[in-house]
């Protein structure tokens, strides 16, 4: 059983976590929201083309692009960055909750939390087995 | 179809996933895909894509509330999570050496069965239940509220757990999917926790599974704004809806509710297995 120090400071935890992720997807839909009004308003009429895959433009898929995409005001590029922001969320979930844990000196939970991040870290930075 | 009237569409069908997602544990791309694709007439690539966005979308915005309220289990989590993340990077690396078609089928054939034995009762209640000595020393079990107030509760085979967890993150690697159905089976039925505890922390995990995998799915071009934003903009009314209604429901209807949407999982991954869209 944990003692009530630890449980104490488990739960706020809990409250600066789901803080956190609230915090984060609200920043990513009002991002996105703002791109898709710009988006709607230039190509809404358009006819839409998703029957055959082409792929993303090169400026869309990765984070340079679409921060350089996004600051000339370019609807897909907002919304694009507003995307990357709703990722990036759980990423910063899980390396709060690793410097919360080296403040509480759970050495174990410290371990387990640096191996979901550098496994994390590696597949997203384009790393395969 | 133009921009407009596709984007209204996918807000709606992505407004019922995270509604659904938020309840059973899910990520919501059971519902997305299928329109996506044989609905809509949208690539798999995009649809795939989309679906990755989805997860991403219900595990954060049904875990804010999920956490705060102490319905998931964030160690458990955390631990666990171990095991999602890595089993995702092997099964993305696989997917280029096996047929992906075949496991779908076999994923599909094992949903099937669980969605039988999610209905099957269980023997002893959780609570009553004695401790297991590996989840003690990992500071596993914990407490949630119920409609009489706080339960405590006890996890179970961490070993068992694990194992399973370690292959539901190969599938999502290998199938480009969030896995919340194993991770849900494998907390209720393996390591036996209470179901709403089950489901809040698959939904608080899922988003780090499918995170392992969206780098790789942005860098080949599957990720569209023009998709993702609607996707992004109806899960996350639908889950903050759902994180609404789950604690007032009914552990029973929770358990039929998941049931269902499994098994429609389930003839989906048979479906796309043998038709090669995976």
């Amino acid at each position: 059983m944990r003692h009530f120090e630890s449980t104490l400071s488990d739960r706020r935890l809990e409250v600066i976590i789901g803080n956190l992720l609230r915090a984060g997807v609200v920043i990513a839909a009002t991002v996105t929201s703002i791109g898709g009004l710009i988006y709607l308003a230039h190509s809404g009429k358009f006819l839409a083309h998703y029957r055959v895959f082409q792929g993303e433009p090169a400026d869309l898929r990765h984070v340079k692009g679409v921060l350089s995409e996004s600051s000339s005001g370019d609807g897909p590029g907002i919304m694009q960055l507003g995307l990357l922001l709703l990722i990036a969320t759980p990423v910063a979930r899980v390396a709060f909750s690793l410097a919360a844990l080296a403040v509480q000196r759970d050495r174990l939970y410290v371990v387990v939390t640096l191996v979901v991040l550098g496994v994390l870290t590696f597949s997203m930075a384009g790393g395969q087995l | 179809m133009n921009i407009l009237e596709l984007t209204g569409v996918v807000f709606g069908a992505a407004l019922l996933a995270g509604l659904i997602g938020s309840l059973t544990g899910l990520g919501g791309g059971l519902i997305l895909t299928p329109l996506l694709t044989l609905v809509l007439g949208v690539d798999i690539h995009y649809a795939i894509g989309a679906a990755l966005v989805s997860v991403i979308a219900t595990s954060c915005g049904a875990a804010s509330a999920y956490v705060k309220e102490g319905f998931s289990n964030i160690r458990l989590g955390m631990f666990m999570e171990v095991a999602t993340t890595t089993g995702a990077l092997i099964g993305a690396s696989l997917a280029l050496r096996v047929s992906t078609g075949a496991i779908a089928e076999l994923f599909g054939a094992v949903l099937l069965y669980s969605a039988a034995a999610s209905l099957w009762p269980r023997a002893r209640s959780a609570a009553t239940e004695s401790a297991d000595a590996a989840a003690m020393s990992l500071e596993l079990d914990s407490s949630y509220p119920t409609a009489t107030g706080i339960a405590g509760y006890h996890v179970h085979h961490i070993l068992g757990g694990t194992s399973v967890m370690l292959v539901a993150g190969m599938l999502s690697g290998l199938l480009g999917i969030g896995s919340g159905a194993f991770k849900v089976i494998a907390f209720d039925k393996v390591m036996r926790v209470p179901f709403k505890v089950s489901t809040t922390t698959s939904n608080f995990m899922i988003g780090v599974t499918a995170a392992a995998s969206v780098g790789l799915y942005l860098r080949r071009g599957y990720i569209d704004p023009g998709l993702g934003m609607p996707v992004v903009l109806g899960v996350l009314c639908g889950s903050f809806l759902g994180a609404r209604m789950l604690p007032g429901m009914k552990t029973s209807v929770l358990r039929h509710v998941f049931a269902a949407v499994i098994a429609v999982l389930a003839i989906e991954m048979i479906f796309r297995g043998l038709k090669g869209t995976v």
